[in-house]
């Protein structure tokens, strides 16, 4: 039998026990709180300085208008690095998307084997390489080869970068059909690579979408490949194989540069890039990802999108 | 109903589509291999005149005739810069998942969990840009001349004068921008844990944060030193903030000792001095050098981290690990 003595040692050991681990639980707590906190801070306030600061510097000379001479009283604007971007992305995408789409289809319709997962596991750790050794990479082979820098080169750069993330999404966004719909096709007598395209890639349309806005808004932003490969430069673009700007490239000079005019065009220029990149990441939630909540969070857990 | 046509054409199509789809995979593999190639040879010339000591060596001289180039300095750089970067993110990361994940009311969870993720898509450049601008100078006043004022020159790691381009911007810049990186992978690896193991802990009278230790965290901790060695592999490569930040010594001066020194790292040397060197010369070599030390480095970091991340979705599909 417990006698009062005992009930009492109990309870007291029992409060003692209980309370310290409710002490530390309130600890552990508030610290996790404040760790959201002190890194949300320098996180907004990112956002908050480019958009107040990058705003004051828009204006349609500053968009349209070519840079002008440096430390000069006319600053000019970023119009050729605009340009430069569009172009840059339009070329990659042409490079990037095909292949990686093709790849997406590979590992997905006949990566069930050891090249497959070779494929795979490589492709995941071209992903994440130094984006610099890349542009490394494309220097030595193309520029040097070729004499000059190029938008050729520099697309070829950011066609490497973008490649992975696409072939990744594409292939995760063809495994989510189901296989009835391909053995549906099947049954009609139809050839695999009519299947394929009809069918498999028509329902995992909203992925393919996604995985190549989303890779799109990276190298939109990708400054250090086209540090080897496209040079910059302050006129429009002439000819494809010459040396452009590009948005990130044109902030990096500017913010190397001693003058006031400078800080307010680097800050100009970085809001319009975020705007770029944002605009591309929130509108592919909002358009494509409230039904397809699955696939993005699988996505996410691979690191194929940040 | 869209029209599909039965077959038609030649019966190779089939055949022909297979083989551009492994074309396509194995163009993949073939620009890794052809990017070992390039950076090997690309950097020929430098392995053959320095030898080993373009690893160990120290001198860094770029004048014609007195040519030497060692690339030690910038090495140890980029791994104590994405060391400091580490030690300050993965708590911080690991605080905001457990956050994610554990204790943020729902109303929360969705916004706080969408701002993360979108600070993980805004380019480095724009990070290098705010801590050049705006970062530096509280950086400086706030936490370096204090800092230097308590300890001052006598203790090593204080020593220098605090200037706002050193080591230590460039590594709490560094360690701002992989936060997003590893908070959004290691909220997705807690949440991937399942109810049942966090209710199992409740019920025998654990508080959220015994919960948090006993059920969740063992049941996740591959995944999250994966998500952690991932963060790491940015880190190394990180180029443009680090390049804008870091103060850009060269030579024995970059051999990081001080946190208020200004120091370099191997990606940071290849954006600054690239466009000083001229084409053909030992110069380029030595850069392209140490961009095949980069790449052996990341490369080796992600194969790891990619492992680890390939044994928790293993593990996850069977049993609980402990």
């Amino acid at each position: 039998m417990i006698t009062p003595e005992q009930r009492a040692e109990f309870r007291t050991h029992f409060r003692y026990n209980v309370g310290r681990r409710l002490v530390l639980d309130k600890i552990v707590k508030g610290t996790v709180f404040l760790c959201v906190v002190v890194a949300i801070v320098p996180l907004v306030a990112i956002l908050v300085n480019v958009f107040t600061n990058g705003s004051a510097a828009l204006s349609w000379d500053f968009l349209t208008k070519i840079p002008g001479a440096v430390g000069s009283d006319d600053p000019g604007g970023i119009g050729p690095a605009i340009q430069g971007t569009i172009v840059l992305i339009g070329l990659s995408s042409l490079i990037g998307v095909p292949v990686g789409v093709m790849g997406g289809i590979f590992l997905s319709e006949y990566g069930n084997n050891r090249y497959g997962r070779t494929v795979r596991f490589f492709n995941d750790v071209l992903a994440e390489f130094p984006t610099i050794v890349i542009g490394v990479f494309v220097f030595v082979l193309v520029v040097l080869t070729i004499g000059n820098f190029s938008v050729w080169a520099g697309s070829f750069a950011l066609s490497i970068v973008m490649l992975p993330i696409i072939m990744r999404t594409t292939e995760e966004s063809l495994k989510l059909v189901p296989v009835t719909y391909r053995e549906a096709g099947y049954a009609l007598g139809i050839r695999r690579y009519r299947v394929v395209f009809t069918i498999v890639l028509n329902s995992a349309k909203n992925g393919l979408v996604t995985g190549i806005l989303l890779s799109v808004a990276r190298i939109a932003g990708e400054t250090a490949p086209l540090v080897f490969t496209i040079l910059g430069s302050s006129q429009f673009i002439n000819g494809l194989d010459g040396p452009i700007d590009a948005l990130p490239l044109r902030i990096w000079r500017l913010s190397s540069l001693p003058y006031d005019s400078a800080v307010t065009q680097g800050w100009g220029a970085a809001f319009v890039l975020i705007i770029l990149v944002l605009s591309i990441n929130i509108g592919v939630r909002y358009l494509f990802l409230r039904k397809k909540e699955k696939t993005f969070s699988k996505f996410k857990r691979l690191g194929a999108i940040s | 109903m869209m029209a599909i046509k039965m077959k038609k054409g030649s019966p190779h199509v089939d055949k022909i589509f297979k083989y551009v789809a492994i074309g396509a995979a194995t163009y993949v593999l073939a620009i890794i291999a052809l990017i070992v190639f390039n950076l090997g040879s690309g950097s020929a010339q430098v392995w053959q005149q320095e030898g080993i000591s373009f690893l160990t060596g120290s001198d860094w001289n770029s004048v014609e005739g007195r040519e030497s180039y060692g690339a030690a300095p910038y090495i140890m750089g980029t791994l104590v810069n994405a060391g400091i970067a580490m030690a300050i993110a993965i708590p911080l990361s690991f605080g905001i998942g457990m956050f994610l994940s554990e204790l943020s009311p729902r109303l929360l969870r969705t916004p706080l969990a969408m701002v993360i993720e979108l600070l993980a898509a805004v380019p480095s450049v724009v990070y290098g840009l705010w801590g050049l601008l705006v970062f530096r100078s509280y950086i400086r006043d706030w936490i370096e001349v204090p800092l230097h004022n308590i300890f001052g020159d006598n203790s090593i790691i204080f020593a220098g004068t605090p200037f706002g381009l050193d080591i230590l911007t460039a590594s709490i810049v560094l360690a701002i921008m992989i936060i997003p990186t590893i908070a959004s992978i290691s909220k997705e690896i807690m949440l991937a844990v399942p109810n049942s193991q966090r209710e199992a802990a409740y019920m025998l009278g654990a508080t959220k944060w015994e919960a948090f230790r006993l059920a969740v965290l063992p049941y996740s901790k591959s995944g999250l030193i994966g998500a952690s060695i991932l963060g790491l592999g940015r880190a190394v490569g990180e180029t443009m903030a680090v390049t804008m930040l870091i103060g850009n010594a060269t030579g024995a001066a970059a051999f990081p000792s001080s946190l208020f020194q200004p120091g370099q790292t191997m990606a940071s040397i290849m954006a600054n001095e690239f466009a000083e060197a001229s084409q053909g010369g030992l110069h380029l070599a030595a850069l392209v050098g140490i961009g095949l030390i980069l790449f052996m480095m990341a490369f080796a970091i992600n194969v790891v981290a990619h492992l680890l991340v390939a044994k928790v979705v293993k593990s996850h599909e069977g049993a609980v690990l402990a």
